[in-house]
């Protein structure tokens, strides 16, 4: 894919197919170490060893619609040219985290792009009765989302209403536009 | 100096928000975007983005979801239009410069864009 966002939209995917209800997505950019990490850790229900061996190769998927699942292995392949890698830890029943490491100046870095349309493609999502909880670490600097507190505040309406999307939106881009230029400065 | 914005706003737009709520449940429109590896890998990131666009810049409200794989792997970016008593929709291979003509003539002007027609799901 052309960008780790993208990659970072399939990840969410995977585990709200997996029935999590919690979903933690952390996004570390250390310019000093010279390192990009993502992790993405659920509570869904997880893989038991066998699985996961498979999890990571090309043609294994748990869907019925068709037999290969791709998502993994490119993410796998992604940071593997980048002098990165990816390791998958997961529990039959209590969860699968999967954290992706970068060299962040590596020439064969896709770019991250646009993340806040692969945030929004999550919270759009029709599967109900999940949280993320979102960071993105820049250096020092820090932004991030938990959707709990925004349904807290919101009560009965969702986070897929039009004015509530609307709002969301903004406030992501606006949250990675100080992030950037804190970063940069 | 644009205001810095706080998740309280929340609670403000939750109280415009439940006012108007009840009408659009009944009469509105959702549009859902198929979002499993396959449609990211043709891009349908870009395609949901430019429908969230499309909506704002008309001022159409319409809900915008996203579902895993549903098998038309080939087809992606795939995209249904629900409305109420109506046949639910599904366009294929929808990319975002196709987005303005299907917002105008299926949601504004009510008529489905045959061409790029995919699938039909008569409403249970």
């Amino acid at each position: 894919m052309r960008e780790l966002s993208l990659h970072v939209l399939d990840l969410l995917e995977n585990s709200l197919a997996a029935g999590a209800s919690q979903i933690r997505l952390g996004i570390e950019e250390d310019t000093r170490a010279n390192l990009l990490v993502i992790t993405v850790a659920d509570n869904g229900r997880g893989m038991d060893r066998e699985t996961q061996a498979l999890a990571v190769g090309p043609f294994y998927t748990t869907r019925t619609t068709r037999h290969v699942g791709l998502g993994l292995p490119l993410l796998k392949a992604a940071a593997e040219r980048c002098e990165g890698g990816l390791e998958l830890h997961s529990e039959v029943g209590v969860g699968t985290t999967v954290r992706v490491s970068f060299q962040r100046d590596h020439i064969d870095r896709a770019p991250m792009g646009d993340l806040v349309s692969t945030l929004m493609g999550a919270l759009l999502s029709s599967r109900r009765g999940w949280d993320l909880v979102f960071t993105h670490r820049f250096d020092q600097h820090e932004f991030g989302l938990d959707t709990s507190e925004a349904r807290e505040l919101l009560g009965d309406v969702p986070l897929t209403h039009p004015a509530v999307r609307e709002w969301l939106e903004s406030y992501l881009r606006q949250g990675y536009e100080e992030l950037y230029e804190q970063g940069a400065g | 100096m644009p205001q810095i914005k706080s998740l309280d706003e929340l609670r403000n737009l939750r109280q415009q928000v439940e006012r108007d709520i009840s009408t659009r449940r009944h009469t509105g429109t959702t549009i859902i975007v198929g979002m499993g590896t396959c449609g990211i890998a043709a891009g349908a990131r870009d395609t949901m983005h430019a429908i969230l666009e499309e909506l704002r810049k008309r001022e159409i409200d319409a809900n915008v979801t996203t579902v895993g794989c549903i098998g038309m792997c080939a087809k992606e970016p795939l995209v249904d239009v629900e409305q109420a008593g109506q046949p639910r929709v599904t366009y294929g291979n929808v990319t975002p410069d196709m987005v303005p003509r299907m917002i105008e003539e299926h949601l504004v002007k009510g008529q489905v864009v045959e061409e790029w027609v995919v699938g039909r799901l008569q409403s249970s």
